[in-house]
């Protein structure tokens, strides 16, 4: 049906207009869940979280045993979660937009099976003694999060993700002993610089 | 000073529909600009999927109307188009969602 003939109708095809209607708030609600997931992603969080990363490696660095350095990056990866739950609930707040319905739980969905892998994979590898290929499995893994959950977000989101990948890639495929330098570059530098990024254009 | 639109929403605004918002385009471009303190030309273009064209013509005539403000700055040498929803903008989408709701509403008690 269209524009015109919905005009020129007014009274007379009823059902028609109700569907025009109905199809027209679907179209509403779906472009503002759509465009709220837009910049959800916290420019402040992501910021905080490099900082917190920063600390956290070199900490990590100074651990005499894995199981100790483990523990510095396990806590770490409480902290950020914190980090992120309370400024992309504060930024929805903001934006008068539900957590728990609309972008965020988009964001989570996409965002915690890779995740959950990475835990699992972590606690494979440390039982087989293969600990130096953690750091690197950490930042694939992180970052395809990052990407598959950014695939609705701006265009900076998931390209930070592809850069985590990359880290990722790289450092599998590097001296064991760069595990700490890898970690410190990608979940400290790069979440400060795109958090920047972020915060500048689309707000905290 | 035009008369105040929002104040006849009773019979008036049930026969009259507000052109301006009733397109997809624009539609889209202020329920986006609802949810988000601004959206730049491309953040816009691209969660809508429109054409550069298509998307400057109506966010102009959406200005026209004075529902969203636009920005021009440079990043460099790159022009940068940031939006901004009106507080007539944000009127003009309660009273068209009120509509809307009304038409539904109507046909469900006939």
């Amino acid at each position: 049906m269209t524009r015109d003939a919905f005009a020129a109708r007014p009274a007379s095809a009823p059902a028609a207009l109700h569907d025009r209607a109905a199809d027209d708030l679907r179209f509403i609600r779906r472009t503002m869940e759509q465009a709220g997931a837009f910049t959800a992603v916290p420019g402040l969080g992501g910021m905080l979280m490099g900082a917190s990363a920063l600390v956290a490696a070199a900490l990590a660095a100074r651990q005499p045993t894995f199981e100790r350095w483990l523990a510095v990056w396990l806590a770490e990866a409480a902290i950020a979660a914190v980090i992120a739950a309370g400024t992309i609930a504060r930024k929805a707040r903001s934006a008068g937009l539900p957590l728990l319905s609309g972008p965020g739980r988009k964001f989570l969905l996409s965002f915690l099976p890779p995740v959950v892998a990475g835990a699992a994979l972590t606690l494979a590898m440390y039982r087989a003694g293969a600990v130096d290929a953690i750091p690197g499995t950490w930042l694939l893994l992180y970052g395809s999060g990052i990407v598959t959950a950014g695939t609705y977000s701006v265009r900076i989101v998931p390209v930070m993700g592809l850069c985590f990948m990359i880290a990722g890639f790289a450092a599998l495929f590097s001296p064991p002993a760069w595990g700490d330098a890898y970690l410190a570059a990608a979940f400290g530098v790069l979440h400060v610089l795109f958090g920047a990024l972020i915060a500048r254009r689309y707000g905290g | 000073m035009p008369a105040p639109r929002g104040s006849g929403r009773t019979r008036k605004s049930a026969v009259e529909l507000d052109r301006v918002i009733h397109e997809r385009v624009r539609l889209g471009i202020v329920s986006a600009l609802a949810v988000n303190e601004t959206l730049s030309f491309n953040d816009l273009k691209r969660l809508l999927g429109t054409s550069d064209g298509n998307l400057s013509v109506h966010a102009r005539r959406l200005e026209e109307a004075g529902y969203v403000e636009c920005t021009k700055t440079f990043r460099g040498r790159v022009p940068h188009t940031e939006y901004r929803l009106t507080p007539e903008g944000r009127r003009a989408l309660e009273r068209y969602l009120d509509h809307m709701e009304a038409l539904i509403r109507h046909v469900r008690e006939a």
